[in-house]
């Protein structure tokens, strides 16, 4: 696939910090491309760089291969982290008022039936639930039928089921062919979503490629969790690759079978054992030494 | 383009037509103003006679002239015999005296003026001064006449400046200003259809107040419809765009709120709404002058209480355009849709 936007260098320098200094990735046609960081990490700002909302102090941001220009407007769709709607409309009037402003886009019967917004047209906007919301400004990014869409935090604040819901619009969204940029700071997310991720901190890229194969490369061994009661009698015998967290202990091991044995030869019970893979929140924490929504 | 514009203006006609509460502070406050000031100066006339004295430039003191001495009238000098006439015609005077030839001395009182009528046989006591009658007439000005096109500009004034700037300011504030900006609307297409909703609503609102209160109180109009209605309009759109003006860069509601109370309260006193500015420091009244409110209210005036026509203001019509431009031109220069 090629490149549909291509990052060089960028640097955005704000008064008293550097908020992203000198990255450089690019995005594919037709894939979905995710960011993810703690708070502060510079993906919001990189983000909105591409998305032409914010000047670079350095480096340049191409869309198919030319310096962003007035088509870009009209062929991309963008949700922000947080935006504020015209007050007193209706569901359909805003979608009405976002339509106009493109010269083509998508029939807002099929975009209310897209996002799930059909009961809710001639709501007032004020009046929505979070996850409503959400979706309302999912379709205002879809109302021009962009080739590429900016996702800026979509499921921030959501419960889990409308966390849920949102990822299966995204699902739907990228089975139309469009390319999805989505930052995020919800490993899960970017897990079942991305079929790429740079992972950012400070301002700069600590690492890139797809979750699973970054995962396999910096991974080989899973976790063991017991509660800290059933681990007392073999403290003092397993000491290494050990951490508490919270009421349970976590054991790191490459051979689940060998360490389960040592478990089982101190007589230590495993009703309450649980096995889980390493995840994207384990790798930030690997790569950092910091817990990604820190 | 146009489109776009269109989409802006319909959008935000609705969230002003829907927002009951700030339509309807935006009626009733006129309405009640002139109601108010209606009945409360309706009641009696001040006791006082005045009496208008044009003496050439000479101070009124060196006259040495025993009508000048009477108590209980007030007598102050007219500039020119053509305003001061005027002002016997609509009672804002009760006589006119003109003394800058002693040995011809004129007056002129409005014949239906019973104060006039009084003033006259007062002055037919003076035996050693024989002055010529002239007459006038024409139908009096009330207080509440006078104070009309000022209640209604000042409502137009604190729409236009806090209803564009406030609501502009609090769309930046909330990132709206930012998301209209990842479209292709442009700044100028915003701006336009902020400028075309506000007016439409704010003349609509004005000539149904005008309307209104004209039925109850039956105003004094002697000008043309036609050219009250263009300086209202130029009036309005000045003042837009300073609101304009004033929300261009500012993101913060409580900064915005205090630039437009600083630009509103002296246009509220020094632009001529309570009170007129005759007999001010010529310097207050040239500060006035640069103040659109100022500009619309001399206009307005002109036009319902001396029946000036398009040519008659053409100055003020000139000053609010170009103020208009300027503020415009400045505002959509300086224009940020989101915070740094």
């Amino acid at each position: 696939m090629p490149d549909i936007i291509e990052v060089s260098h960028l640097v955005k320098h704000y008064p008293a910090v550097k908020a992203v200094d000198d990255i450089s990735f690019s995005v594919r046609q037709g894939e979905c491309f995710g960011m993810l960081g703690p708070n502060g990490a510079g993906k919001t700002t990189t983000v909105e760089i591409m998305e032409g909302i914010t000047s670079a102090t350095h480096g340049t941001v191409h869309y198919q291969g030319e310096p962003m220009g007035p088509r870009f407007r009209s062929e991309v769709g963008i949700q922000f982290q947080s935006t504020a709607l015209q007050d007193f409309l209706t569901v359909r009037e805003t979608l009405h008022l976002f339509r106009n402003f493109y010269p083509r886009g998508m029939l807002l019967e099929e975009l209310a039936k897209l996002c799930a917004l059909e009961d809710y047209l001639d709501r007032d906007a004020r009046k929505l639930s979070g996850g409503q919301r959400q979706r309302l400004l999912l379709a205002l990014a879809l109302v021009n039928d962009p080739v590429l869409l900016f996702l800026d935090e979509p499921t921030t604040g959501l419960d889990p089921q409308a966390r849920h819901n949102f990822w299966g619009l995204i699902r739907d969204v990228k089975a139309r062919g469009k390319t999805v940029i989505l930052t995020t700071h919800y490993m899960e997310e970017a897990y079942l979503l991305c079929d790429r991720i740079i992972i950012m901190d400070h301002g700069r890229i600590i690492a890139e490629g797809r979750p699973a194969s970054l995962m396999a490369h910096h991974f080989q061994d899973a976790v063991l969790q017991l509660p800290q009661e059933d681990f007392r009698p073999v403290r003092d015998v397993i000491t290494e690759n050990t951490k508490p967290v919270g009421e349970y202990v976590e054991i790191t091991t490459s051979d689940i079978n060998a360490s389960i044995a040592l478990l089982l030869s101190h007589g230590v019970s495993l009703a309450h054992l649980q096995i889980r893979a390493r995840t994207l929140e384990d790798l930030f924490l690997e790569l950092t030494g910091r817990e990604l929504r820190a | 383009m146009i489109q776009r514009f269109l989409a802006v203006l319909r959008a935000r006609n609705l969230e002003f037509l829907r927002d009951r509460s700030t339509l309807g502070w935006n009626i009733a406050l006129p309405v009640f103003i002139v109601l108010g000031m209606w009945l409360l100066f309706s009641g009696g006339e001040k006791p006082l006679f005045k009496v208008a004295v044009f003496s050439g430039g000479a101070p009124l003191i060196s006259l040495h002239n025993d009508f000048l001495e009477t108590h209980f009238i007030q007598f102050y000098s007219a500039p020119d015999i053509q305003s001061a006439v005027r002002k016997v015609e609509h009672d804002q005077s009760d006589m006119l005296l003109d003394l800058h030839d002693p040995t011809h001395p004129h007056y002129w009182v409005n014949e239906s003026s019973p104060k006039g009528y009084i003033l006259e046989k007062i002055l037919s006591g003076e035996k050693d001064v024989h002055y010529t009658r002239e007459s006038v007439s024409g139908r009096a000005i009330r207080y509440v006449d006078w104070l009309v096109p000022g209640v209604l500009g000042m409502n137009m004034m604190f729409s236009c400046l806090f209803g564009v700037g406030y609501v502009i300011v609090r769309y930046r504030k909330n990132g709206f200003l930012k998301r209209l900006n990842a479209t292709p609307l442009k700044a100028v297409e915003f701006i336009a259809a902020q400028v075309a909703s506000r007016l439409i609503l704010i003349m609509l609102i004005t000539i149904a107040v005008f309307i209104g209160t004209d039925l109850l109180v039956g105003f004094y109009m002697s000008g043309s419809y036609l050219a009250l209605l263009l300086v209202a309009i130029l009036g309005a759109t000045s003042m837009i765009s300073l609101g304009l003006l004033i929300a261009a860069r500012v993101a913060s509601e409580e900064l915005a709120g205090g630039l437009l109370n600083l630009l509103s309260w002296p246009m509220m006193f020094l632009s001529g709404v309570w009170f007129s500015l005759e007999g001010t420091p010529p310097w207050l009244q040239h500060a006035a002058a640069i103040l659109p409110l100022t500009q619309l209210l001399e206009g307005a005036r002109a036009v319902m209480l001396d029946g000036a026509g398009v040519v008659q203001i053409l100055p003020n019509l000139l000053a609010l355009a170009g103020m208009t431009i300027l503020f415009l031109a400045v505002g959509a220069l300086g224009f940020k849709w989101k915070n740094d």
